[in-house]
């Protein structure tokens, strides 16, 4: 136990005096977070209408006055002709244009309404959340002309955001950075300090003394543990108090899949340390091996949904997609164990797997 | 017997259809300083590695300090010092992290830790030291103080493996006093070395060819025996018998 205790304590002298890794480990997750949460923000604000309103009559005015009034579009400006459509989008400082077409209201109670909405499609995903604010903003329109007039709804353009009724990209990146974390400090900071050790020539030292090897490879993993449980507090913290990201779900879960997601990592870790003997080569394989693929399949930038299935099947032996699952479901979903059990189940048994297999690979290693 | 802290028979360790050490039988007494020599390749570091109970042989006996190397491993860690051929201690920390650290992975007391620092500090002339990092000590500083984290806990034998590799020849003939010096005090030396002048400094010394040990006995005994002036010339005509490769 004493052995345990001194080498333990040296691990961690170790991380603290390397203040820059320290440092980019603690800072990182704050910067990303707070980057992604604001500067990368997919929200749409003070997006800039014209409208083109021939029949003005008061039904136009309603709805012209409905966009006025959402605190997501300005409408800055009305056209007299329609040759100035082109011209607005062209001077570039317009986002979106309501062209109605004549006689609106005589149109409308013969059930032949129609508004058409042009926008800029250079940014497709920024188009596409136009369109579905404004059908947002016409469908409530057409539900207060039901109440008024009780004429039948022909066209329901109901583009609800489920759980994340202001589309705030906060909600989804959070999981995704907590999932990009863990593996970082646990997969990649552990296995290259097990490599450090063999590089300088001080696992040949440890291996010849009493210590056990299993001894040697919990009191490297000890330090890592304890580090990914701050940051995910600290990250957490910030999604919670700055971002304003709930905690729907239940807080024992989040711990424990998280617990589960960094035993993981951790023996990924151990695994790659076996595999390679110079620390440069341990971060090349954590780097293009786990951090690579968490940052394209995990869905922290790309909608897994929009992934061609081929690399979609690749994405399912990252760990950190299925970590990155059971936390949106927890956090932004707020749903019980039974449905993220899959994902969770999936984990547990990567664990079991990589644990085998890692610690299989170090004894064999030693001989 | 009971004055033998290593006894071999017949120690052979293949790795697949290669030999590295064939059949090697050989004693080291108590207190003594024992030369372990053979060319790059020839099976030195292998030997070694079963000695230390690092790696099981593959067939034949051994016994160190009285524990056999197939099965008491553990025991025989507990009773040996060991310096490898890189430097082994720790840069980022502290001269007495360093020997807090070696003395708690081998079960000293806290008590006994700090004596043995004060003791060895003050031989070595290091007290001024104690707060540096190893990083800032020059090469020939670090080796002896990695000698001296080696023989802490006052093992019945320490094992160095190319201890001098590097370091200037005044470093070197003051590195080989705190090895008499340890010898002196019972702690018995296993040492391999390519420097042929160490060679002579040793009590008995044993030449490695092609995993067999081909010569045996007191550096002045293989002197005559071969009719060459110095350890060198020895070791070139056992060496240059050598038909593997060098790796």
């Amino acid at each position: 136990m004493k052995q345990f205790y001194s080498f333990i304590k040296k691990e961690f002298y170790q991380i603290f005096r390397d203040k820059r890794t320290l440092l980019i480990l603690l800072v990182m997750p704050v910067i990303l977070v707070i980057l992604l949460g604001y500067a990368i923000n997919t929200e749409l604000n003070d997006v800039r209408i014209a409208v083109f309103d021939p029949s003005k009559d008061t039904e136009t005015r309603h709805v012209i006055e409905r966009f006025r009034a959402s605190k997501y579009f300005s409408v800055i400006k009305e056209l007299d002709t329609k040759s100035e459509i082109n011209d607005v989008f062209k001077g570039g400082n317009m986002d979106m244009v309501i062209v109605f077409p004549e006689n609106f209201s005589a149109r409308l109670h013969k059930r032949e309404a129609n508004i058409q909405l042009i926008v800029d499609g250079t940014d497709p995903n920024q188009a596409y959340m136009l369109t579905g604010y404004a059908g947002g903003v016409l469908s409530s329109y057409q539900m207060e002309l039901l109440e008024r007039y009780d004429i039948p709804v022909q066209i329901q353009t109901e583009t609800r955001m489920l759980y994340n009724p202001q589309a705030k990209s906060a909600y989804n990146f959070v999981p995704g950075v907590m999932g990009l974390i863990l593996t970082l400090i646990c997969a990649m900071m552990t296995s290259v300090s097990i490599v450090r050790e063999k590089e300088m020539g001080t696992m040949e030292v440890l291996l010849a003394s009493p210590m056990k090897p299993i001894q040697i490879i919990l009191s490297k993993m000890a330090p890592y543990f304890v580090l990914s449980i701050t940051t995910l507090v600290i990250i957490l913290l910030l999604a919670v108090f700055v971002m304003g990201v709930p905690i729907r779900g239940s807080l024992f879960w989040l711990a424990l899949s998280s617990v589960l997601f960094i035993i993981v990592a951790l023996s990924l870790g151990l695994l790659i340390s076996t595999l390679v003997d110079k620390q440069m080569s341990a971060l090349l394989v954590s780097g293009i091996g786990l951090m690579m693929p968490v940052l394209v399949f995990s869905g922290l930038i790309f909608p897994i949904e929009n992934i061609p299935w081929v690399l979609r099947w690749i994405s399912d032996v990252i760990p950190a997609r299925w970590y990155i699952a059971i936390v949106r479901k927890i956090m932004i979903e707020g749903v019980g164990v039974q449905f993220f059990i899959k994902e969770l189940c999936i984990i547990v048994v990567m664990a079991l797997v990589l644990i085998t297999v890692a610690w299989k690979n170090f004894k064999v290693r030693l001989c | 017997m009971e004055n033998e802290v290593i006894h071999t028979e017949q120690l052979t360790k293949c790795f697949g259809s290669f030999t590295a050490v064939d059949h090697i039988s050989f004693d080291v007494k108590h207190g003594e300083i024992f030369g372990f020599l053979g060319a790059n390749g020839a099976g030195k570091t292998t030997a070694m590695r079963m000695l230390c109970g690092l790696s099981h042989p593959t067939s034949g006996k051994g016994n160190v300090a009285g524990f056999d190397i197939a099965t008491q491993g553990e025991e025989i860690k507990k009773h040996i010092g060991y310096m490898s051929q890189k430097f082994s201690l720790y840069e980022d920390l502290k001269v007495w992290e360093n020997l807090r650290l070696f003395g708690g992975i081998y079960g000293m007391t806290t008590k006994d830790i700090a004596r043995k620092t004060d003791e060895m500090l003050e031989y070595l002339g290091f007290e001024a030291e104690r707060n540096t990092f190893v990083s800032a000590l020059p090469l020939g500083w670090k080796q002896k103080l990695a000698f001296s984290v080696s023989i802490l806990h006052e093992p019945k034998v320490v094992f160095l493996d190319e201890p001098t590799g590097g370091v200037d020849p005044v470093t070197r003939r003051q590195f080989w006093e705190l090895i008499y010096h340890a010898a002196d005090r019972g702690i018995t030396v296993f040492v391999t070395t390519h420097y042929m002048d160490e060679a002579e400094y040793c009590d008995r010394v044993s030449i490695m060819v092609d995993g067999r040990i081909e010569a045996l006995d007191t550096p002045d005994s293989l002197k005559a025996k071969y009719h060459a002036e110095t350890m060198n010339d020895v070791f070139q005509q056992l060496a240059r018998k050598a038909v593997r490769q060098a790796d």
